[in-house]
């Protein structure tokens, strides 16, 4: 099986959110960068595939020169080879936009399988993969959690409201969106790092692409939260907060 | 006269809670823009979800066997075909996991791109700005439609007020699609439940709730024995269960339970509306968080920003003092 995934740098999850100056994003100086939860959790899935049935793991990231970092862990925990495609002005494209330079950067490929993240944990779209799918004319399953090989395809489990399953038969090729949470991730190893180094990284150039920055959809501007609710701020040392918190569930809420 | 069409999901033949929600907005936005509403669900039109959706000038039921059961093949296809019936100016759907997982790809075979999870919207310079979050409700960002017409747009869980349905002397329009059962490529299965439910989350009146915060599955102790000291009921956010560290029957939140206890008493977790969703209709709110501006406190009652590790402690001492 030839199997892609798409695997998105994001800032870190404990990343201080700070405005940039043209108010339309987050300031980027001092910011960590790591692999997108739901993109790992893709990619375990990719590399469990591959080790019980063999074929070839492909990542592939679309961002500026410093998601080749990413890409080279992809390539330490055990995927064979990357394709980056890269552009300083990603955040020119809406979905559909970066979705067209993925579709475009593997068409040739012909892979069984593409998985992505369900959501990115910046953009939190939840959408690229589903048009990547639609863009490619192959059959997809969003909320995904585990993959296993059918006679005719392939048989996945997703994820529904609630705490409900199902599953669900396709045949291939296919796309899935993998939901976090379903399996350990592995750590890569000092000899996987090593030879990470050696791995094929085909680096595309987006405006090479012929894909049309034209987007249907802009973010104008962002801002931070407003509090919806007076939250009442509790204070002080440990203790006293703790203190004063005892006396309004005495006192207000009624339940001690 | 422009059109605002909402597309509505059906539990037992009636319009889900989100999506009246969904309606709801759908109101507003053609009210604001002086279109007409014209509302479409799945399922027969002599059902008695049709005749809710008091408001709406179009009604119109997609009947055909093959949209019995969900598929994104069939649903995207069904869509569309309304859609260039209609030619709305904007189509608006509840965010569910099933919006999710085809309004995506409808948007794209109309050559659009879906505005997913809208939590707001508001009227500026002669045009309409879509209010959405951003890292997981730490920033939220404002958008617009640079396409021409249709607009899709998903309305996120809560954040409209459904009315209370009303009666409508619009009779439903049977709308039955052209589906090919060989363009459906997907077979889904039965839905089923994973586990059977020991602890009952929901009729709690007490929750101590645990989130990443807590770092480590050894520290779990520590949430257990502040709950223990409340009489409280332990709950967990998803990471905490995916973890393995607390079983999946006590995660709160859309893919887990709906609780609305008493007090709620959320230790390190941020507020993803994931969660909040599950939790948002409980009466007291209590958040404990190292950092100020995590989501969470956007709805809380009481909020203690501090390190857990010295809070929680602290909290339980006090509680057991307090308790005598
Ligand atoms: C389709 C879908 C379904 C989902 N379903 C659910 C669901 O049912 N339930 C659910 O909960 N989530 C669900 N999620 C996941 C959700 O989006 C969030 O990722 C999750 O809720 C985050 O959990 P958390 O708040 O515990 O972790 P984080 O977001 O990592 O937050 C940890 C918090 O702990 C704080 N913290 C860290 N250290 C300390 C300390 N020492 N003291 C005090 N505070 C500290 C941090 O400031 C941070 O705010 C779902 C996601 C998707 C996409
Ligand atoms: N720039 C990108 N490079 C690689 N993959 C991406 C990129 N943007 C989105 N994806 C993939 O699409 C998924 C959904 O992203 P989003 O639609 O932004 O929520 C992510 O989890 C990734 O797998």
């Amino acid at each position: 099986m030839k199997i892609i995934v798409a695997i998105k740098q994001v800032p870190e999850r404990d990343a201080r959110i700070r405005i940039d100056s043209a108010g339309k994003w987050i300031a980027l100086e001092d910011i960590e960068f790591r692999m997108n939860e739901s993109d790992a959790y893709a990619l375990e899935e990719a590399l469990l595939l591959r080790e019980a049935h063999g074929g070839e793991v492909v990542v592939l990231s679309a961002g500026p020169e410093r998601v080749g970092q990413t890409i080279r862990e992809a390539l330490a925990k055990g995927a064979d080879r990357g394709i980056h495609i890269v552009s300083d002005a990603l955040s020119g494209y809406d979905a559909l936009g970066v979705a067209s330079l993925m579709a475009a950067a593997i068409r040739d490929e012909a892979a069984d399988l593409i998985l992505t993240g369900l959501q990115s944990d910046d953009l939190g779209l939840g959408q690229t993969g589903v048009i990547l799918a639609e863009l490619l004319g192959i059959c997809h399953a969003s909320l995904i959690l585990k993959i296993e090989k059918s006679d005719s395809g392939i048989r996945v489990l997703r994820e529904l409201e609630d705490g409900w399953f199902q599953h669900i038969d396709m045949s291939t090729p296919a796309l899935l969106t993998i939901q976090s949470g379903n399996t350990k991730l592995r750590y890569a190893t000092l000899m996987g790092i090593k030879k990470a180094k050696t791995k094929d990284l085909r680096v595309v150039e987006a405006a090479a692409l012929g894909v049309s920055a034209t987007p249907c959809v802009l973010l104008d501007s962002v801002a931070l939260p407003s509090r919806q609710k007076t939250t009442q701020m509790l204070t002080g040392t440990p203790a006293e907060a703790a203190a004063k918190l005892v006396e309004k569930l005495q006192q207000e809420v009624r339940v001690l | 006269m422009s059109t605002v069409l909402v597309f509505l999901e059906a539990k037992s033949g009636v319009p889900t809670r989100i999506s009246l929600e969904a309606f709801a907005a759908a109101a507003q936005l053609a009210a604001s823009s002086g279109a007409q509403l014209a509302a479409a669900m799945v399922g027969s039109a002599s059902g008695p979800g049709f005749a809710l959706l008091g408001g709406a000038s179009q009604i119109f039921a997609l009947e055909h066997l093959l949209l019995e059961h969900y598929t994104a093949d069939g649903y995207t296809a069904a869509y569309a075909q309304l859609i260039a019936r209609v030619q709305p100016d904007y189509v608006l759907f509840p965010h569910t996991y099933e919006v999710r997982d085809f309004a995506p790809r409808l948007a794209t075979r109309l050559g659009r791109v879906l505005i997913s999870d809208v939590t707001g919207f508001q009227a500026s310079a002669g045009q309409i700005l879509f209010m959405r979050q951003l890292f997981q409700g730490k920033l939220n960002g404002h958008y617009h439609a640079a396409s021409p017409a249709p607009c899709l747009i998903s309305v996120q869980a809560g954040a409209f007020r459904a009315d209370a349905p009303a009666a409508t002397s619009v009779p439903a329009a049977t709308f039955a699609p052209e589906l090919e059962a060989s363009a459906i490529r997907t077979q889904p299965g039965e839905p089923f439940r994973a586990a059977a439910q020991t602890v009952d989350l929901a009729s709690a009146p007490l929750l101590v709730s645990v989130g990443r915060g807590i770092k480590d599955e050894a520290n779990i102790p520590l949430v257990q024995e502040l709950a223990t000291a409340l009489g409280a009921e332990l709950a967990a956010s998803r990471p905490i269960c995916d973890a393995g560290w607390l079983p999946m029957e006590r995660q709160v939140g859309s893919s887990g339970q709906t609780v609305a206890p008493k007090l709620y008493l959320a230790v390190g977790i941020s507020g993803a509306i994931q969660h909040l969703v599950g939790m948002k209709g409980s009466q007291c709110v209590v958040a404990i968080n190292k950092d100020e501006n995590a989501p969470i406190f956007e709805i809380a009652d009481y909020g203690i920003v501090g390190d857990l590790f010295e809070v929680v402690p602290a909290l339980t001492a006090a509680v057991r003092k307090a308790k005598g």
